[in-house]
Parts: structure tokens; C-alpha cells; sequence
């Protein structure tokens, strides 16, 4: 087995726990590379089949290619889509800087889409490289019963065997993915042949490199228009993949707070 | 694979220590010198230290909280990678403060290889012993030995030797051997990527050079198969049986066992996704399986081939860490998961709790936060399970309680026999013929309803003189009464056993089915066995059934020691006798018998009595 069929089985591993354990799961679509490969994970595991509904938490500002993208894989993929709604921006918190407190308003999606369908497990396709504050993340990652992190008071995860069981009231969020790095996501895509957004690949000196909301969102300059260039451009790169998001970049823990609030 | 795809695998690569012995630090120094950091991450890391009133701060880099940073201690595990010239590391930067112990483990359970940091200053402290420990407990073999601040103590070669001295002991104690033992300095760069001229008299590696001596973890290929199976599919017409490999490998056309439920099939089809077809699949592959046969299996069970069968057992010993804040008791219940497994295990003992500073314990009433020990655990249900030495993956469990997994350890079967052979049955095409005489016609000819009475308890505790004077009274009040004793039958029907876990078990198998043979014939059986396993009484009482009665011949190690009958506890102590009941093997008294009869207290014929009397009561005829 290479690095990328371990990680395969890894994940795989983790989906097939997660949908044995809990009654009440979704997946969490963003529509991202990340969470395409999420749902080919899923097809793997479960062969063919993808056997809990996606969930798009719908800020309402995203790019038209993306919403495209989802119309068109919900049907090819045969998946079970559900979508939510965001709060406006002046519901949020206030004292949160600009582009984190517009961040905020899918948190706030989210947790209302938890309540009125009541899932207990939500997987979501984060990664320990994109950011500090992931990379201390469980696997299997019990959130409160306002959907917040505890993180000073993780539960211990280890040899395989994850903490599935959570008080009522909460939920816990699984993170299949949560050992690739970037790169890994890329070749992944490429032996895979898994579909992407167009925006990621260079159109005139610019790509984008992580896909978020369209205000609060930039495209890196890059020429990387196949996968073979995007893979050559990351292995070279000294810059990092979240550079593009304004909200990671506004105050020291802005992020942590944000995750804290129970953001992916 | 194309050329850009890596050709090494990464190695996963803890650093564990004390807390303040520098691991973040040297965690940090590591990504700079292998060039691992970004641009944009090195000025980041500049202006949150200056934020501070401090110089370049590399712990910062992973101490990723604010609440790390402000209090300067690492809470939980990061993980980050770097490239070495040989191959790609993920290096985990385990937290060294007790309080966060659960975190360290989490970190270090999923490393292939360790960096133990010491102090120069401070020397061993009490979380480097203990996390060394940890290290053996959690299987992680490879470990180098990281002295550092050494420009705290001017490089002195005296210290480091001083501090070489100490670890090595300790971990040699622990049965490890620490690769090698590196003076560095990680503030100052010594000994990271280039020697160090300051320290011109270690002969050994840099830090970077003992990393590229590791290896991947060795994948258990060659081993017997296990399959813990996951998860059963019904999505389509296929019914698909779901799990990770374990270890070893299987191919189409295998015959699986599966444990605990015992039963069999062949594999039709190694099923896949948009990907090739596959006829064979090896350790650590995720895969779904069809069968020839449909049987019922689901998850829990443990999939393998026929021959090397994992061990079946309802008791097993484990050596634990416990990272609740609630202690674990003797009597606790507690959610016992091994591979998909899960099952209520009962804390039968606490046989040792283990000082990690001196490696000395006895024996406790409980097992404290962030201790370690040694326990056995009981289950109403058989498990199949490995020894950890056998196979370390199928080999360890996980205890959780309350929501969470609060501890975990590794299987040892030591003193506890595998009861596969005993719940074994290999007949085939046999159907028990039944009398046309019904049990209650035979007891009313005998006047007494048939029973097995079993005496179970130490050597030198009573039951043989107990068992004779019982027979020789009930039989002169007519009683049908006969003594299986257990020198006779060793003689006899079980001569060909000797007094392995295995060969006991099997004895009081036999000896139980034959007692229960002799209750439906209408006799009180009086069974004299020391019989130490509760495993085996429970299913002499399943074999018996309701005329079954076990009777405790109760009395303390020291005194059956004293009474010495046949000089065996004399030869056990002094070693002549191995695997002796109560001195060097394990004697489980009785959870509930139906009769106590305390020898301590009163006279054999007392006892004797006593015993009598019970019979009398409980085998009367009540129409």
C-alpha cells in the first residue's frame, strides 16, 4: 500500500464507524475538493452508495460555478441532498472582526440545521494541515449542547477505537480526513479522476486555492490550470492554502474563536 | 504510480517529556532547519512572540491555542510535517504536563517512532519516566533519547553522561533499549541538523540523523489473519461483510472463522468501487467481503483463518493506564471494546498498581488518574481476542464510561486458559437420543431428587476430607451418593492432562459433563476440584443445569499453607512445583455460590455437617 491508499483505507475506516454508530449522521458538502473527496470516500466505503444525506449550509454567497456543481453531482452521485440557510451578518457576533463574523453566519446555519433534523453525528472535511487551531482536533470530536468545542477538555482517541458515544442534547462532529494535507487531496483527485469546481484551476494568472465565500474569499495568483500544474505549483509553494481567507488573517485567534463557537 | 507521488511513506514521530523540557521548542527548531516553514508562518511566529515581549518563540508554532501561548504550556497534540533528506515525517508534539496526560497518549498511540526529551538541567523527572513507560505500554519501539538545553549547563560532557547513566537504566529496566542518546541544544541549534562544535565530544547523531535510522511501522502481513468485522451491508442484492484487516492477509476462495460465534464460510468475492478487481487483500486494506453461505455474522466478530484462531475467553488480565478522574474499583462495570467488539466487563482484580518512578506496586482497591496497573477483567460474553506479545493490534482494548473512553491497555492471558477448545463441539451428525424414564421417576425411586454438588477451593482447604465424611454419613442415610475427587479422575478419565490453563480447563470440563450424567441418573455427585477458574465452574453449572449447586470450602492461603496435607505449597514456594493454585496461579473464589462452608471457623466434621444438612435440605423431594 502507498501513502495514498493508506490514507484511503484510514478515512474509509473512520465513514464506516461513523455510519455503524450513529442513527442520526449527515456529511457536511461545501462543494470544496476536500469535501468531493469526501463523498468518493463514502462511494468507496460503501460501494457505490452514499448512505446518509450531504448538507449544504448555504451562506447564499457563494460562486455560481459552486452551485452549479452541486446541482448537477446531487443527481449524478445519486445523493440525498439537504440544504440550509444562514442568518444575516448583523445576527452575529459583533465584537468578531469583519470577515470572521461573516464566517460566523454558517456556524449559526449549521446549528440550526442541526436542530430541526436533530443529527448526532455531522462529518465534516477538515484537514490538520489548513490551519493550527484543526490540527488539535479529534477524529471523533464531541461538541456541547450549543454545538461548542471544548477543546481544553478533549477526550482522549486512540489504536482506532473512537469516543461514538455523547449525552443527549449534543452531537459529535467526525473528521475522515482530518490526516491529509493538501497535496495529498490533489494526487487523490488526480488517480481518482474525482470532479472539481473549475475555479480552482488558473484562468487568466489567478486560481483559486480554497473556495469560500465570494466576499471574503481572493484568488492567488497562480498558472496552474491541470491538476498535474496545481500538484507541481503545491509541491514548490512556500505560501500557505488558507492565505486567501480574509477571516484567518484579522486577529491572532479570531480562527480559534470561531471553532470554538462550533465552526468547521 | 507517477513520479511526483512520494516514494517513501511518512514516519509518524512523537516527542514526549517532561513538561518545560523543551519538546515545542526543539518541535519548532526541527520545521526550520528541514525548511518546513512557510514564509508567512515565520513572520506570524515573529510578531506573536514580539506581541509578547519575547524573541522568536518556536514553541509558539505549535502551540497553536491562545490559552498555550499565553500560559507557555502545551494542552493538546499538534501534528506538522517535514521532510528530511531520506523521507517525510509527521512529527506529533505530545503536551508533557500530567494534566494533559490523556492528550500525550493520544498523541504517542498513533506513533511509529519517539523523541524522549530531557532537561540537562533538571535531569529525569517524574512525566519523562512516566511517558516512558507509556511508550512501551502504547507499542511504540523505536525511541532515541534527546538530552537537551545543554547550553544551560555549558555543555558539559559530565552532566550529559550523568543523565545517560540515569535513562539508560530505566528504560533498560522497562526491557527497552534507547537507540541512541543525543546532547542537543534546540534554542541554540546544536546537534539538530549539523554537528555541534561546542559539543565536539558526542560521537553519536544529530538529531536529523537519528530520525533517518526509524522505520515505518512493520505491517503485520505475515502474521495470522484477523478481520475484525465492522459493519454488514445490505445496500443492493449483495450482503456485504465490512471491516479493516488487521493483520495477515486473505484471499478469494479462503474459508473464514468466525470468533466468538464459530461459524464458517468461504469467501465468493473481495467486493470494490472504481477500482480494479480484487482477488486477495492484505493488512491495513479496508475492505468488504461476500460469502458462499449465508450466515449470520455482524460487529463484534473477529474473522480468521480456521487454523491459528484467535483465543476465546470470558476473563483476561490487562495492563491499563487509567486517564478518568473518577477511579476505577474493584467491581466497577465498564464498557469493554476490543477490535469492533463491545462488551460490559466486570474489574474482578487489581492486581498491581505501578509506581512509574521505582517500577514497584502491590496490589489496590483502585487505579487512580494517569496511574497505571495491572487488572484482570471479566465478561459475561466470550471474547476473541489476541495476546498483545502475539499480535499487538487484536492484542489491546479500550475501557470507556460515561461517553467517554476514560482508558486502555494490553491483553495478557497469563495463568487464564483460551476456552475455544472447551466450547468446541467437532461431532458432527450426532442426535442425542432421550430415555423414556423421566428424571422426576428416577428420583422418586431414590427417594431424592439427583445433584451436582461441586466443591471448589484452595489445596489444603477441606474439600477431599469434606467430600468423603459428606458421602459416608448421606450413605448410611441411604442416600445415592458418589465422590468425583480430583487425584481420581487425574488418574483415569483426564490422565492424559497435565495442569496447563488449557489441560484444567478441559479437566473440569470433563469432569462437569460427567457429574451432570451422574445428577440425571438419579445420584448426588460430590465433585472435589480445586476448579480455580470461574469460566469453568460456570459451565459445569451449564452442563448440570438446575440440580447444579456450587459449595464454597472456604479457608485463607495461609492457613491451607499451614495444613500443608501433601507438602505441595512447600514444593510450590520453592519453585518445584509451576502454575501452583494460589501461590504462582490464579484462584477465583466462587461470586455466588448456592453454600459457604468456612474451614477457618469450625472442625472438618463441623463442615462435614454443615454440608450434610444442606444436601439434606435441598434434595428432598417436595410432591
Amino acid at each position: 500500500m502507498n501513502e495514498l491508499d493508506e490514507l484511503e483505507a484510514a478515512s474509509i475506516f473512520i465513514l464506516r464507524e461513523a455510519y455503524n454508530r450513529f442513527d442520526d449522521l449527515a456529511m457536511l458538502w461545501s462543494l470544496g475538493k476536500d469535501s468531493n473527496v469526501m463523498v468518493w470516500l463514502a462511494k468507496k466505503a460503501f460501494y457505490g452508495h452514499v448512505p446518509f444525506p450531504v448538507v449544504h449550509v448555504d451562506t447564499g454567497k457563494k460562486f455560481k460555478e459552486m452551485y452549479d456543481f452541486r446541482d448537477r453531482y446531487t443527481d449524478e452521485w445519486n445523493l440525498r441532498l439537504i440544504t440550509g440557510d444562514c442568518p444575516p451578518v448583523e445576527d452575529m457576533d459583533p465584537t468578531l472582526p469583519p470577515a470572521a463574523r461573516s464566517a460566523a453566519r454558517k456556524t449559526a446555519g449549521l446549528k440550526s440545521l442541526l436542530e430541526e433534523y436533530g443529527y448526532t453525528g455531522v462529518i465534516a472535511g477538515i484537514r490538520r494541515d489548513e490551519e493550527a487551531v484543526r490540527a488539535k482536533e479529534r477524529v471523533f470530536s464531541p461538541r456541547g449542547e450549543a454545538a461548542e468545542w471544548d477543546f481544553r477538555n478533549q477526550p482522549p482517541e486512540f489504536w482506532n477505537q473512537f469516543n461514538t458515544e455523547f449525552p443527549p442534547g449534543t452531537h459529535v462532529r467526525i473528521h475522515p480526513i482530518l490526516g491529509w494535507t493538501e497535496l495529498d487531496i490533489w494526487r487523490y483527485v488526480r488517480r481518482e479522476g474525482i470532479p472539481l469546481v473549475d475555479l480552482y484551476f488558473a484562468k487568466d494568472g489567478m486560481r483559486y486555492r480554497s473556495l469560500g465565500d465570494q466576499d471574503i474569499t481572493s484568488p492567488v495568483p497562480s498558472n496552474a490550470d491541470t491538476l498535474d500544474a496545481i500538484i507541481h505549483e503545491l509541491e514548490t509553494t512556500n505560501t500557505s492554502e488558507r492565505a486567501g481567507r480574509a477571516m484567518d488573517h484579522e486577529a491572532e485567534d479570531s480562527f480559534e474563536r470561531l471553532r470554538r463557537d462550533g465552526y468547521m | 504510480m507517477t513520479a511526483s507521488e512520494p516514494q517513501t511513506d511518512p514516519v509518524k514521530l512523537v516527542i514526549v517529556g517532561h513538561v518545560d523540557h523543551g519538546k515545542s521548542t526543539l518541535v519548532g527548531r526541527l520545521l526550520h532547519e528541514t525548511g518546513a516553514l512557510s514564509a508567512e508562518k515565520l513572520e506570524r511566529l515573529k510578531a506573536i512572540s514580539a506581541k509578547r515581549g519575547q524573541a522568536l518563540e518556536w514553541a509558539f508554532l505549535l502551540d497553536s491555542f491562545q490559552a498555550e501561548r499565553d500560559q507557555g504550556v502545551t494542552i493538546d497534540v499538534s501534528r506538522i510535517r517535514f521532510d528530511t533528506a531520506v523521507r517525510p515525517y509527521v512529527v506529533i508534539d505530545a503536551p508533557g504536563h500530567v494534566e494533559f496526560l490523556k492528550n500525550m497518549v493520544t498523541g504517542a498511540a498513533d506513533a511509529e517512532a519517539a523523541l524522549l526529551m530531557v532537561d540537562a538541567s533538571e535531569g529525569l523527572k517524574e512525566q519523562t519516566r512516566r511517558h516512558a513507560y507509556l511508550l512501551r505500554l502504547l507499542g511504540v519501539e523505536q525511541v532515541a533519547v534527546v538530552v537537551t538545553k545543554m547550553d544551560l549547563v555549558g555543555y558539559d560532557q559530565q552532566r550529559f553522561s550523568e543523565i545517560a547513566r540515569d535513562v539508560r537504566a530505566y528504560l533498560q529496566e522497562l526491557g527497552a533499549d534507547p537507540q541512541v542518546i543525543i546532547p542537543i541544544s534546540a534554542r541554540e541549534g546544536e546537534n539538530i541538523a549539523a554537528k555541534s562544535d561546542k559539543m565536539a565530544w558526542h560521537d553519536g547523531p544529530t538529531v536529523l540523523e537519528a530520525l533517518d535510522t526509524f522505520t515505518p511501522r512493520c505491517p503485520l502481513a505475515f502474521m495470522p489473519l484477523r478481520l475484525p468485522v465492522q459493519d454488514v451491508y445490505k445496500f443492493d442484492e449483495r450482503r456485504i461483510i465490512a471491516g479493516t484487516i488487521a493483520a495477515g492477509q486473505l484471499r478469494q476462495g479462503d474459508t473464514l472463522l468466525f470468533s466468538p460465534s464459530g461459524k464458517t464460510a468461504r469467501v465468493e468475492s473481495i467486493e470494490t468501487w472504481s477500482a480494479p478487481e480484487k482477488l486477495e487483500a492484505k493488512v491495513g486494506e479496508a475492505i468488504g467481503v461476500t460469502l458462499d453461505r449465508q450466515i449470520f455474522v455482524e460487529r463484534g466478530e473477529l474473522a480468521s483463518h480456521i487454523e491459528e484462531a484467535p483465543v476465546l475467553t470470558n476473563v483476561f488480565r490487562g495492563r491499563i493506564f487509567w486517564l478518568d478522574d473518577q477511579p476505577l474499583k474493584v467491581g466497577d462495570t465498564v464498557k469493554l471494546r476490543i477490535n469492533s467488539m463491545d462488551a460490559e466487563a466486570r474489574v474482578q482484580a487489581i492486581e498491581r498498581v505501578i509506581d512509574t518512578e521505582s517500577l514497584a506496586g502491590g496490589g489496590a482497591d483502585a487505579v487512580n488518574r494517569n496511574e497505571v496497573a495491572e487488572i484482570v477483567l471479566r465478561t459475561r460474553s466470550m471474547l476473541a481476542l489476541d495476546e498483545a506479545r502475539a499480535n499487538p493490534e487484536t492484542g489491546r482494548f479500550v475501557i470507556s464510561r460515561n461517553f467517554r473512553i476514560v482508558g486502555g491497555g494490553v491483553i495478557s492471558m497469563e495463568g487464564y486458559p483460551d476456552q475455544r477448545e472447551a466450547i468446541t463441539v467437532r461431532s458432527t451428525n450426532i442426535t442425542a437420543s432421550e430415555s423414556e424414564i423421566d428424571r422426576s421417576a428416577r428420583w422418586r425411586r431414590n427417594g431424592h431428587r439427583g445433584g451436582v454438588y461441586w466443591l471448589t477451593g484452595l489445596s489444603g482447604s477441606g474439600k477431599s476430607t469434606i467430600a468423603r465424611e459428606t458421602e459416608r454419613q448421606l450413605f448410611l442415610k441411604g442416600f445415592n451418593v458418589y465422590v468425583l475427587d480430583g487425584d481420581n479422575v487425574r488418574t483415569g478419565l483426564s490422565a492424559n492432562l497435565g495442569f496447563s490453563p488449557e489441560d484444567r480447563a478441559e479437566n473440569i470440563r470433563r469432569v462437569g459433563e460427567v457429574a451432570s450424567l451422574f445428577a440425571d441418573s438419579g445420584t448426588i455427585v460430590l465433585a472435589s476440584f480445586i476448579s480455580p477458574y470461574q469460566s469453568d465452574r460456570d459451565r459445569a453449572r451449564q452442563a448440570a443445569g438446575d440440580s447444579f449447586h456450587e459449595v464454597y470450602i472456604k479457608a485463607d492461603l495461609s492457613v491451607c499453607e499451614t495444613r500443608d496435607p501433601k507438602g505441595l505449597y512447600k514444593k510450590a514456594r520453592a519453585g518445584e512445583i509451576p502454575a501452583f493454585t494460589g501461590i504462582s496461579a490464579p484462584y477465583e473464589a466462587p461470586e455466588a455460590p448456592e453454600c459457604i462452608v468456612d474451614t477457618d471457623a469450625d472442625t472438618p466434621d463441623e463442615s462435614a455437617a454443615q454440608l450434610v444438612a444442606y444436601i439434606e435440605k435441598v434434595c428432598q423431594l417436595t410432591d
